[in-house]
């Protein structure tokens, strides 16, 4: 996938909470993609939603799927972006922030779900809104037979553990399922998982590796 | 035979907690860390844990981004925190001024039938030994520069003055003695202990 350069990256920085179409979404709006389409990349829209829902606070354990959104936070003047040594952690920190008031975001990759699944009982017994967003792996036309045991497993132990899945795989639908999965986790209080299915995110393939027989 | 700590945990902890106002914000973690801050006086801006082993300094430090002007204390367990070792290299990219740790070290899993734990030291006999592991030093080796053991009684005052006051992050390692002390229990229902928190510093649930 091309990475392509974001000529405009400070009026996405400037992070203002703005209700409805604010400047920079309208900066979004009209920006150039390398597609020449002008339609707006989908890790955009995800940083749309997130200062759409006023979040405050965004963990990550990296993921190449989620780097472009990762560093669009880290720009941010208004959300907070912490690495986390692994994806347990966020957890904790997400109930830290909600007990301060303020809300959370966790990207994390599906390889490290199950690191998560014991404290995803916090959100049970606090009973605390939680929104994380996943890049799957060991999903649509995966490479690496080591992604593909929690890939497999991610959606049934998030459900086992009471987290609601809203998984997507195309790109214009993107934004409406981010938006959906924060008012389930911030206005109904829910633990939610965004599924970003590999077929959306691109198959990873180490770039043009020669096949050896 | 356990370390040589003198420290009693209760009085110390409410030596800590003596005072508290809205200012102050207390994580407590599982076990006798939790029964300890509620002897001291049980109190809606607590938040005591009794389970979520290893969450506690995650917690605190999502609670000390949030909440800036407060004060954020967390008071665990050393098996607690050995659990989560790398939140310690969390809490230090963010290096929140108003987070301290301070860690209650028996050498024991306390709650589960005084089993040596990670700090206990080496070659201490068959069922008392552990690795020696140093908190103080793992925590000031993942980027909390204000790092320190205390172990003498004539040290709590500075302790108590570090932990409430100096700019964080603030990590402490206190050497407590092991006891058999009474269960001093706060309410367990852990979304009631999260809307009473957040009444009480934010005026709605």
């Amino acid at each position: 996938m091309a990475v392509r350069v974001v000529k405009d990256e400070p009026m996405v920085a400037a992070g203002r909470v703005v209700p409805g179409p604010g400047p920079w979404q309208i900066a979004l709006a009209h920006r150039q993609t390398s597609d020449g389409t002008g339609m707006s990349d989908w890790r955009d829209d995800i940083f749309a939603v997130f200062q759409d829902h006023d979040i405050k606070q965004v963990y990550h354990v990296p993921d190449a799927g989620h780097s472009r959104l990762i560093e669009a936070c880290q720009k941010s003047n208004s959300i907070r972006t912490l690495a986390l040594t692994t994806e347990e952690e966020g957890i904790a920190v997400a109930a830290g922030a909600w007990l301060g008031g303020q809300r959370s975001a966790m990207l994390m990759q599906s390889s490290g779900v199950g690191n998560t699944i014991n404290m995803m009982g916090l959100t049970k017994t606090l009973r605390f809104p939680f929104l994380t967003l996943i890049t799957m792996r060991g999903d649509y036309g995966e490479f690496n037979s080591w992604q593909y045991p929690m890939g497999r497993a991610t959606p049934a132990v998030l459900e086992a553990m009471g987290v609601l899945l809203y998984p997507v795989d195309k790109a214009d639908e993107v934004k409406a399922t981010v938006d959906a999965a924060a008012r389930s986790a911030f206005n109904g209080g829910q633990a939610v998982a965004v599924l970003l299915r590999q077929k959306l995110i691109g198959i990873k393939d180490f770039g043009k590796k020669k096949a050896r027989s | 035979m356990s370390s040589s700590a003198t420290l009693h945990r209760r009085p110390l902890v409410k030596e800590i907690l003596k005072g508290s106002d809205d200012n102050l914000l207390v994580i407590g973690g599982l076990g006798s860390s939790n029964w300890d801050i509620t002897d001291a006086g049980d109190r809606p801006l607590n938040m005591p844990l009794w389970g979520a082993m290893g969450a506690p300094v995650g917690m605190g430090l999502g609670l000390a981004l949030a909440q800036p002007s407060k004060r954020v204390l967390v008071i665990t367990g050393d098996a607690d925190l050995m659990m989560s070792l790398g939140s310690l290299a969390t809490v230090a990219t963010q290096q929140p001024g108003n987070l301290a740790i301070c860690v209650l070290d028996n050498e024991k899993f306390g709650e589960t039938g005084n089993q040596a734990s990670h700090t206990s030291p080496r070659n201490n006999g068959p069922t008392n030994s552990g690795a020696g592991a140093d908190l103080a030093m793992i925590a000031r080796g993942c980027g909390i520069a204000d790092s320190d053991t205390v172990r003498e009684q004539a040290d709590v005052a500075k302790l108590v003055k570090d932990l409430r006051t100096t700019k964080g992050p603030v990590f402490r390692l206190v050497k407590v003695m092991v006891e058999k002390l009474d269960f001093v229990m706060p309410p367990q229902d852990g979304a009631h202990l999260k809307d009473r928190f957040r009444q009480a510093l934010l005026g709605s649930a």
